[in-house]
């Protein structure tokens, strides 16, 4: 990195320095950048020994700096005080600020159960139940060999059952989160290759007990499964566990892996506590696809199936699935708009298009002030946000500019990118609602085009990019009923505002005089289905506007526009010479006061009901937007009513 | 023992401890510095063990009396492995 703050001091940041630095600022009594200097030493240096330094200067500053409190209770079977102070690290890179309990060794049985135990009277906000499987399952752990295969049956319903209710009486004492671990498999299971034959196995039975874990824990709101197993296997079984430490300490885990325990715990805690991101800002150079579409140009760019692309499509899986547990993506991007957005559009190579993102920034904008915007168009708070972008500047910008942001780092080599963003707690999600599972399409559909919007140097800019593409059709069985909720609930762009029952609505239709359009808009964004109605009535030379609407989510993109001239084309097609229409003021369709008046039409008439407005249809300049391709169905698709 | 793994065990030492760099020699020991128990001792050791890449052994655990000793334990260690 060349680019050097000007206004920053050349300060070496260096872990030693950090660290003299962080002692300056706690005795200058400047918490909030006290705060800063930790947490920049945290990610430098994530040890042991850093962790310590940081968990006794997190207990000097915790009472004058804003940290979420969380009381987390440790039920164990084996030594994790040394895994306490890289929690309390790791948490507080997080803005959480965590008070442990550890119970004592294996009681933790008499603890859940005992309603006046320490663990209760602590009043904790979680509890981890962190108990291996040679304290949990000794019989299969230890002595499989002599356990006949009903025996070894029998061993691990116990442990199932107890599992069940222990979760129960700690159900009924308290509304902790329960945090249970799951068994982990032996490194190499009883009767070697032949234990992985059956499911009666060793094996079998450790991997049938936490079946069964998973089963009981669904049946309790608040408790939730961590997959020890999982992590062991994820870090390698072998490398993971000392046995020299678990003899002399009682402590399982080989030094260099006792922050990835501690990592697994947050990951739980980061949502427990509501510190979760729910919006990730991603750059697009070097972030999405590798080089500068700028100028390197759609051939050369990497982005595809094959190394080096490949990094970047893991990435937009990963970011894909952020998105199906609810969380929002968003662009901020220093490009040329058009670049970009081909880019996105075309490229062969790229898993992720523009539809999945919620607002974009693509602009020449400082990164920060794009953020803010985006916090905004997206109706979150800025410590919603994540960014996430390849040039360490631009995240040095954002972490100094808008501390609440989390910042996440990326690794030199983009093989490490979707890795950086699954290993970031703050995407962690431990139930997932229905509207979670939608949001993203909701907000892509809905919030993109407003945010499309304002990268365009002209209104006419932004409708052409839109490629919009509207059919008009006549009222149909089919639809009907939309055209008649149409009419029921729409109060914004509305002229008339004359409400129709479907049988209403089948009655006009019928007269030869009256014409009932529906408008169906669809644009590179997505399809918005029927929007529009408009109602018209013959009366002699004489075309009477009787309802004319569009659903807010379309209003001011000229789609109006279009199927005012469509009306206009076709009264003159059937021999009228005038096009009239009244404007019905409510309270609430002040949107569509101007609308006559800016489309050439005179004010004939104002009384107390409202405005009549005339159109010369001979003299008429209304035309279909040049952008808006209008497709106009001869005959009804859906039957004639 | 070599000055640059003194130095290191020392900052070690020195955020496990709670007690300043410059307070910290290679005679230190659970002696001179109050907070040095047994538990602190276990985090002492896993520190080295994760800065270094070592895995030490029960009875180098237990002979690692003083800072200095530590250090140079280290550095036999890492001979021993090149």
């Amino acid at each position: 990195m060349s680019a050097q703050d000007p206004n920053s001091t050349p300060l070496d940041r260096s872990p030693a320095n950090l660290r003299v630095e962080v002692d300056r600022l706690i005795a200058a009594a400047d918490f909030d950048s006290a705060v800063r200097h930790m947490a920049e030493l945290w990610r430098r240096e994530p040890a042991g020994a850093t962790a310590s330094f940081l968990t006794s200067r997190i207990d000097s500053i915790r009472i004058h700096v804003t940290l979420t409190k969380f009381r987390l209770a440790i039920l164990r079977s084996f030594t994790v005080e040394p895994i306490v102070p890289l929690l309390r690290a790791e948490a507080f890179a997080y803005g959480i600020d965590i008070e442990v309990h550890v119970g004592d060794f294996n009681t933790y049985v008499q603890d859940i159960l005992d309603a006046q135990s320490s663990l209760y009277r602590f009043q904790s906000n979680a509890v981890v139940l962190a108990v291996r499987a040679d304290q949990a399952a000794p019989e299969l752990w230890r002595d499989f060999a002599d356990l006949t295969p009903e025996a070894a049956q029998q061993a691990a319903d116990r442990v199932s059952s107890g599992y069940e209710q222990w979760i129960r009486s700690f159900r009924e004492k308290s509304q902790a989160a329960l945090i249970i671990h799951t068994l982990e498999q032996p490194s190499s299971a009883s009767l070697g290759a032949l234990d992985h034959q059956s499911e009666a196995g060793q094996s079998g039975f450790i991997r049938k007990i936490n079946g069964d874990l998973r089963r009981a824990t669904a049946n309790f709101r608040g408790v939730y499964v961590l997959d020890y197993d999982a992590l062991v296997a994820r870090h390698g079984r072998e490398q993971w566990h000392d046995e020299r430490k678990w003899l002399m300490a009682r402590l399982p885990i080989a030094a260099n892996y006792l922050l990835q325990m501690a990592r697994e715990w947050v990951r739980f805690i980061v949502p427990l506590s509501g510190r979760t991101a729910k919006v990730l800002v991603v750059d697009l150079d070097n972030t999405l696809w590798g080089g500068i579409i700028g100028e390197d140009g759609m051939a050369g760019i990497k982005v595809g199936p094959e190394y080096p692309g490949a990094a970047y499509q893991a990435l937009h899986r990963t970011l894909l699935d952020l998105s199906r547990k609810g969380i929002l993506l968003a662009i901020c991007s220093k490009n040329n708009l058009d670049d970009a957005m081909e880019a996105l559009d075309s490229h062969p190579g790229m898993l992720i298009r523009a539809k999945h993102f919620a607002a974009m920034r693509i602009n020449w904008t400082d990164k920060s002030q794009n953020l803010r915007e985006i916090a905004q168009e997206l109706n979150v708070g800025i410590d919603s946000l994540a960014f996430l972008d390849d040039n360490p500047f631009e995240r040095e910008q954002v972490r100094a500019a808008l501390p609440e942001v989390t910042v996440i780092d990326l690794p030199k080599d983009p093989l490490g990118y979707a890795a950086a963003v699954r290993n970031c707690a703050v995407f962690e999600r431990l139930t997932l609602s229905a509207e979670d599972q939608q949001r993203s399409e909701m907000y892509a559909a809905q919030k993109e085009r407003s945010g499309a919007e304002q990268t365009f140097q002209s209104k006419e800019d932004f409708f052409r990019f839109l490629e919009q593409e509207a059919e008009l059709e006549l009222v149909s069985n089919l639809t009907l009923a939309r055209v008649a909720q149409l009419t029921q609930k729409t109060n914004q762009f509305n002229l008339t505002t004359r409400r129709y029952t479907e049988q209403q609505i089948a009655e006009m239709a019928k007269r030869p005089e009256w014409h009932i359009f529906s408008i169906k808009v669809r644009d590179r964004f997505g399809d918005h289905g029927i929007v529009g109605v408009a109602i018209t009535h013959d009366q002699g030379d004489q075309c009477e506007v009787d309802t004319f609407l569009l659903s807010c989510r379309v209003i001011g993109r000229t789609v109006e526009t279009a199927l005012l001239a469509h009306l206009a084309e076709s009264a003159a097609h059937r021999g009228c010479k005038r096009l009239v229409g009244w404007f019905l003021p409510t309270r609430k369709n002040a949107p569509a006061r101007d609308f006559y008046e800016q489309h050439g039409l005179t004010c004939q008439e104002n009384n107390a009901e409202g405005s009549f407005w005339v159109l010369d249809l001979k003299k008429s300049q209304l035309r279909t937007p040049e952008w808006i391709k209008l497709k106009v169905a001869a005959e009804t698709t859906g039957g004639k009513i | 023992m070599t000055s640059s793994t003194f130095e290191q065990v020392r900052g070690i030492a020195s955020d496990i401890l709670g007690v300043p760099v410059d307070k910290i020699t290679a005679d230190s020991s659970p002696q001179t510095i109050e907070n040095w128990d047994s538990i602190q001792h276990l985090n002492l050791v896993l520190a080295i063990e994760e800065k270094f890449g070592l895995q030490l052994e029960p009875e180098d655990i237990e002979q690692m009396k003083t800072v200095g000793a530590a250090a140079a334990l280290v550095d036999k260690l890492q001979s021993a492995a090149r």
